[in-house]
């Protein structure tokens, strides 16, 4: 356990340093966020006046559905990160040494999790700028960045994951295109749950990005704070699970390399 | 004991494509030795399984005492592997990637520091010990590459082609380097190389690969009496012999 540990560290410090080291990273993924919250905060500024639709102002409403959508999609493209160790022989000279599977895993995992933590403080911050209210206080900023970092967490294992099994940057872009749209139309993110129809609806309550959305409007808001705690756990579980079946991958890896 | 017995290795890819065939290989502790053979002969996939990389369909493969199936984590702390593809973090700095390659390798914390300022020094990079790897000479990354592979005193060193790109001097200085390592600590070298005078003067043994089998095993000067008889045969002829093309290093450049 303490050589897990201590192997989980001395990677995420790795990859924190390169991180620091090429921080424009941070910047350009930002870029997104910041259109989809000034243009669709905009556009469909009047849609909170269709009857059913409970929130007052919808920059209020979009600003935990961006943040949380930014979580999924810079998480999920975290895999590209294993296939350029893959291409410059890092992954091999790391699985060529005692280290820890689960750390390898664990080590990229937090990485992720740090940086849409990071990331999430300035979403929020943008938000607060058009005009978006954290009623929830210190304590619904800090639960929105747990759900976000959760969240994250999983999606991370699963690029991962992906990334070891398929060892193609075009299907691991395939597969993210393929997913990354439809779990966030499949949420509250950007409407209501009255307004959805009801097969939607239906299958958004099985969707981990749905939970995180509607945890962190919850946080944001500061009501339903029980449903806040179970959904985190429900994500808790999903990045375990995630990250269990991710490290099984690079036995997948081992006898396909 | 042997450092590194094979007994009938198999391998086959997904793509149907068999990389190995019954491949046998012994060892001894302290060789310096080499495969050679043709592009996509199995030399890869074997110093692959060796190190743990990839999963054998069968036979028996041991290293260092240690079984690469049941016992692999064993194999992994005393070896050594140093790829083709280098294999070291760009993004770091040299005493960065060779501070993390020693903690994963289990050098005890305290001895880390003075270790790495050790091979740092040994491998002349000590000037450009705090610069990003990025930033260094295609010779100054194989030379860091193969501080990465020895750092925790490994038993047996596996090195995939390790002198391309160096010049003339910095491969003469390996090559002193390798021989004075298996010296004083009985270090084993399984090496895969595309130059034939490295094979001639640098291996102890050699054994000559096509369609993952082992064709012939022996010192190059056995080999080459082996085909020449009385007459001086270079070894590129006992390569030709025995695998029916000439030796041409091109064919490595895929």
């Amino acid at each position: 356990m303490s050589l897990f540990l201590a192997d989980t560290w001395h990677l995420l410090v790795r990859h924190i340093r390169t991180t620091i080291r090429i921080p424009i990273w941070i910047a350009v993924t930002l870029i997104q966020p910041v259109i989809w919250l000034t243009l669709y905060g905009q556009l469909f500024r009047r849609v909170v006046e269709i009857p059913g639709f409970e929130s007052g102002s919808y920059i209020q409403f979009l600003t935990p559905g961006v943040v949380i959508m930014t979580a999924l999609f810079g998480s999920a493209w975290s895999g590209m990160g294993i296939l350029e160790d893959l291409t410059d022989g890092v992954m091999d000279r790391l699985l060529a040494t005692p280290v820890h599977r689960a750390s390898l895993m664990t080590a990229r995992v937090l990485h992720a999790a740090l940086t849409v933590a990071v990331q999430s403080v300035l979403i929020l911050a943008f938000g607060l700028l058009l005009g978006a209210r954290v009623n929830g206080g210190v304590v619904g900023i800090v639960s929105i960045l747990v759900l976000a970092s959760l969240l994250g967490s999983g999606f991370s294992a699963l690029s991962n994951g992906l990334a070891l099994v398929t060892r193609r940057e075009e299907t691991l872009i395939a597969i993210i295109n393929f997913f990354g749209l439809p779990l966030t139309f499949l949420s509250t993110a950007f409407i209501t749950s009255n307004l959805m129809p009801d097969w939607i609806r239906f299958i958004a309550r099985g969707n981990p990005v749905n939970w995180a959305v509607d945890a962190a409007r919850f946080s944001m808001l500061g009501q339903n704070w029980s449903g806040v705690a179970w959904r985190m756990l429900l994500l808790a579980f999903f990045a375990l699970a995630s990250i269990a079946l991710a490290t099984r991958a690079f036995r997948a890896y081992r006898r396909a390399a | 004991m042997s450092a590194i017995s094979v007994e009938n290795l198999c391998k086959t890819y997904r793509n149907g494509v068999k990389a190995v065939d019954g491949l046998s290989l012994r060892i001894e502790s302290g060789e310096i030795f080499g495969l050679l053979g043709p592009n996509g002969a199995g030399k890869s996939t074997t110093v692959r399984v060796l190190a743990t990389l990839t999963a054998p369909d069968s036979g028996v493969v041991q290293v260092a005492g240690c079984d690469v199936l049941g016992d692999p984590h064993g194999v992994r702390r005393r070896i050594g592997y140093v790829a083709q593809a280098s294999g070291v973090d760009k993004w770091a700095t040299g005493r960065e990637n060779l501070t993390l390659q020693a903690q994963l390798q289990r050098v005890p914390s305290a001895t880390i520091t003075a270790r790495v300022e050790e091979v740092l020094k040994w491998l002349d990079l000590l000037d450009a010990s705090d610069r990003i790897v990025k930033t260094y000479s295609g010779g100054m990354k194989r030379r860091l590459d193969l501080g990465m592979g020895l750092i925790h005193q490994p038993h047996v060193l596996f090195l995939d082609e390790p002198t391309t790109g160096l010049d003339p001097e910095t491969r003469a200085a390996l090559w002193r380097d390798l021989r004075r390592l298996r010296q004083e600590q009985k270090l084993t070298v399984l090496i895969t190389t595309h130059y034939l005078d490295e094979a001639d003067q640098l291996c102890d043994r050699l054994a000559i690969i096509d369609h993952g089998k082992v064709v012939v095993t022996g010192s190059p000067a056995e080999l080459k009496k082996k085909v020449g008889g009385d007459t001086v045969v270079s070894l590129d002829d006992v390569y030709l012999h025995y695998t029916g093309h000439r030796f041409d290093a091109g064919e490595w450049r895929e």
